[in-house]
C-alpha cells in the first residue's frame, strides 16, 4: 500500500486546472497501489477550495489556512509537516511555474528523489515515470529506485476529475517558522505592451524562431495582411523584442482559440502548445518533419517558410 | 560581491537521428550553451557592470568537451569558470537533481557567493529543478522563473518578477543571499566580441574532481534509473500538402478559403 499526497494549486481565489488533474493522476496511482489519496490545499479560502475539491477518489483533504496566495516558504514548510504526519509514499505536485518554485525544495527538504514534468505514471512495485527529453524529440522512462518520491506532472496530460466524492476534510495545524519565510509576494501584474488582443482574433498567423531575423518578420506580417489575420508569435520572438509581450501565445503568454492557427517556423514546445491547442484548425509550416507541432496539426507543410510563405501571399493577392 | 552562475552545455538532437541504447547516437547531437543559461550569464555580467567590485564565476558540471562552450560565457564577461567532472560521472545515464544539488553545494561552499543565478531549465533533460534544489540544499532563499531583477544589495533584497501562466507576473521580494532561476527574455544576451573571445582564452577554467570538493563517489549515486529511451510515436493525423512550395501553397490556399479565410 502506498499513499499519495497531492498538492493543489490556486491563484487569485481560484483553483487552477492542474489541481483537478492531480486528483486524476493521484487516484490512478493509489488505484494501483491500494493506498489513500490525500490532497493538501494551502493558503487562501481553504474551506471553499475544499468544497470544490470534494471529488471522486479523494480520501482526505487537508486544509492549511496559511496566507492568501502562494508563498513557497510556507508551502515547503506545510508540505514537510504534512509529510511527516502522513508518511505518504509519493508527493505529487504540478509542473507549473509555482511547481517549479517549490517542488524541488520539497524534495530536497524531505531528502527524496524528484522526477519532474511527468507525462505518464505506472507502478509495478517501483514507480516508473514517463517523460520527454530534448524538446520532446525523445521520450524516456525513469524508474524510481527508492521508497519515497516526489513527482511533478505536466499540465493538461491527465483528464481533470469532475465527479463528486465524499472525502474527509481535516484542518491541518502546524507551527510556521516565520524566520524561514524569506520572500514576500507583493503583487501581480498583467503583461501588456501592444494594441491588439490576439485572443479575440479568428485567424492567427503565428511566427516562431524559424524566421531567423527581425527584418524577415515583414514577410509573415504581409501574409497576415493578405489573409486578414492577426500576427502572433512563439516566445523567442518576444524575448528578442521583435513583438510586444501580448502577442505571445503559450503557457506564459496568451491562450488563444481562433478558428484557424497558422504556425510558421514554430517547433511546438509544450509551453507553446499549451496556448493554442484549442484552435479549431491548426496548420503548421516547418522544415522538420518530426517537429512536435505536426502532432497536433490538422494540416501540415513540410517545407521552408521562405519558399512557402511568398507563394501563399501570392495566392491571396 | 560574488555572483555564481551555473551553466550547462546541452545537446540538441538533429532532425533525423538514431538511438544507441539509452542515448541518442553521438553523431546526431550538437552541443550548445543552454538557452536559459545564456540569459543567466548576461544578467550576472550586467550586475557586475552596474555595481562595484563584483566577481562573476561560472560553474558547470560537464566533461572536458564542454570547455569550448564555457569559453563562450567567459568571452561574454564571466571572470573565471569552474568545471566539475569525475570518472564517476562518466557512467551516469541520468544525473538526478539531488546529485546535481550536492555537487553544486560543494562548489558554493568553496566559493561563498552572495547570489547564484541559474537557468530555469536545461533544454536536454528539462528537469527544471536544479536552481531551487540547490537553494534548499545551501539554505539560500530563492525565486524561480524570474524575468526581471532589481537588486538592492545594501538592503539585502532582490526585487523580482516571476512569470506565471497566462500573462500574469508576480512581484516578489527575496531576501539575499538567494538563488534565482532566470527565464529567457529578462535581458538581451550579448554577442561575444572578438576582444572578449581573445580574452577568454587566458581566463581560468578550473577542473574539479569529486575529491577536490571533499566528496566521494557516493554523491553521484542516483535513485533514478533510466530504463528506456525511444522516439515517441507520432500522433500526427495531419493532412500533408505535397509538391513544390507553389503547389503546397495552392492547396493550403484552397483549404483556407473553404474556412472563409481571406474572403474580405
Ligand atoms: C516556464 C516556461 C514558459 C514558457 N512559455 C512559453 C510561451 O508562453 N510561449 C512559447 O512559445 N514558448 C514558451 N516557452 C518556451 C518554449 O519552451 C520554447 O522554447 C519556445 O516555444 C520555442 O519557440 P519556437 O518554436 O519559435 O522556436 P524553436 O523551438 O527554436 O523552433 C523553431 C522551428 O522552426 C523550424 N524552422 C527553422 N527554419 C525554418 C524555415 N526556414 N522554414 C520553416 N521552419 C523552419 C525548425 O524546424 C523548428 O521546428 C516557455 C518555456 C518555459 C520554461
Amino acid at each position: 500500500m502506498s499513499d499519495v499526497l497531492a498538492i493543489t494549486e490556486h491563484r487569485r481565489g481560484e483553483l487552477r486546472d492542474v489541481s483537478f488533474e492531480l486528483v486524476t493522476a493521484g487516484s490512478d496511482l493509489v488505484g494501483e497501489t491500494g493506498g489513500d489519496l490525500h490532497l493538501a490545499v494551502i493558503g487562501g479560502d481553504v474551506d471553499a477550495f475544499a468544497d470544490e475539491l470534494a471529488l471522486d477518489g479523494v480520501d482526505t483533504i487537508h486544509t492549511v489556512p496559511e496566507g492568501d496566495e502562494f508563498n513557497h516558504d510556507v508551502y515547503v514548510q506545510a508540505i514537510a509537516a504534512l509529510y511527516e504526519e502522513l508518511d505518504p509514499t509519493y508527493v505529487l505536485m504540478g509542473n507549473t511555474v509555482n511547481g517549479l518554485d517549490y517542488a524541488p525544495a520539497v524534495a530536497e527538504q524531505l531528502d527524496i528523489p524528484l522526477v519532474t514534468d511527468a507525462i505518464g505514471l505506472q507502478n509495478d512495485g517501483n514507480l516508473v515515470v514517463t517523460r520527454e527529453m530534448y524538446a520532446s524529440k525523445v521520450e524516456s522512462t525513469v524508474e524510481v529506485d527508492a521508497d519515497h518520491a516526489a513527482v511533478t506532472i505536466r499540465s493538461a496530460e491527465w483528464e481533470p476529475t469532475e465527479a463528486a466524492g465524499e472525502p474527509a476534510v481535516e484542518a491541518f495545524d502546524f507551527e510556521l517558522d516565520e524566520s524561514r519565510v524569506r520572500s514576500r509576494v507583493t503583487g501581480f501584474e498583467e503583461v501588456g505592451g501592444g494594441d491588439v488582443d490576439i485572443s479575440d482574433a479568428d485567424v492567427l498567423v503565428s511566427v516562431g524562431r524559424g524566421i531567423e531575423e527581425e527584418e524577415n518578420l515583414e514577410l509573415v506580417q504581409n501574409l497576415a495582411d493578405a489573409l486578414g489575420a492577426t500576427l502572433s508569435s512563439s516566445r523567442p520572438i518576444v524575448d528578442n523584442g521583435w513583438l510586444p509581450k501580448d502577442r505571445q501565445v503559450g503557457q506564459s503568454g496568451k491562450v488563444v482559440t481562433p478558428k484557424v492557427y497558422l504556425a510558421i517556423g514554430i517547433s511546438g514546445a509544450v509551453q507553446h502548445v499549451a496556448g493554442m491547442k484549442g484552435a479549431e484548425t491548426i496548420i503548421a509550416v516547418n522544415t522538420d518533419p518530426d517537429a512536435p507541432i505536426f502532432d497536433i496539426a490538422d494540416y501540415g507543410i513540410v517545407g521552408d517558410l521562405f519558399d512557402v510563405v511568398p507563394e501563399l501571399i501570392e495566392q491571396f493577392e | 560581491m560574488k555572483v555564481l552562475v551555473t551553466v550547462k552545455e546541452v545537446a540538441e538532437v538533429e532532425e533525423d537521428f538514431q538511438l544507441d541504447g539509452l542515448h541518442v547516437a553521438e553523431q546526431y547531437l550538437e552541443y550548445d550553451l543552454n538557452e536559459w543559461d545564456e540569459y543567466a550569464v548576461e544578467e550576472a555580467v550586467q550586475i557586475a557592470e552596474e555595481n562595484d567590485d563584483v566577481e562573476v564565476v561560472s560553474v558547470t558540471i560537464g566533461p572536458e568537451r564542454s570547455e569550448e562552450t564555457i569559453r563562450m560565457a567567459l568571452a561574454k564577461g564571466v571572470d573565471r569558470a569552474i568545471r566539475v567532472w569525475d570518472d564517476a560521472l562518466d557512467d551516469v545515464d541520468l544525473l538526478d537533481v539531488g546529485a546535481k544539488a550536492r555537487l553544486l553545494s560543494a562548489v558554493v561552499e568553496e566559493e561563498d557567493p552572495d547570489l547564484v543565478l541559474t537557468g530555469v531549465q536545461a533544454n536536454d533533460d528539462s528537469f527544471g529543478a536544479t536552481g531551487v534544489s540547490l537553494a534548499s540544499a545551501i539554505d539560500f532563499e530563492w525565486a524561480a522563473v524570474v524575468n526581471a531583477l532589481d537588486l538592492d544589495v545594501d538592503g539585502g533584497v532582490a526585487n523580482v518578477r516571476r512569470e506565471l501562466e497566462g500573462g500574469v507576473e508576480e512581484l516578489t521580494e527575496v531576501d539575499l543571499p538567494a538563488v534565482l532561476t532566470i527565464q529567457t527574455g529578462i535581458n538581451e544576451p550579448r554577442y561575444a566580441s572578438l576582444r572578449g573571445i581573445r580574452q577568454a582564452q587566458s581566463k581560468e577554467i578550473k577542473p574539479m574532481a569529486l575529491s577536490d570538493l571533499g566528496l566521494d563517489d557516493a554523491v553521484v549515486e542516483s535513485d533514478l534509473v533510466l530504463t528506456d529511451v525511444y522516439e515517441p510515436e507520432t500522433e500526427s493525423d495531419a493532412v500533408y500538402f505535397e509538391g513544390d512550395a507553389g503547389e503546397q501553397a495552392a492547396e493550403l490556399a484552397t483549404v483556407l478559403r473553404e474556412k472563409g479565410v481571406g474572403a474580405q
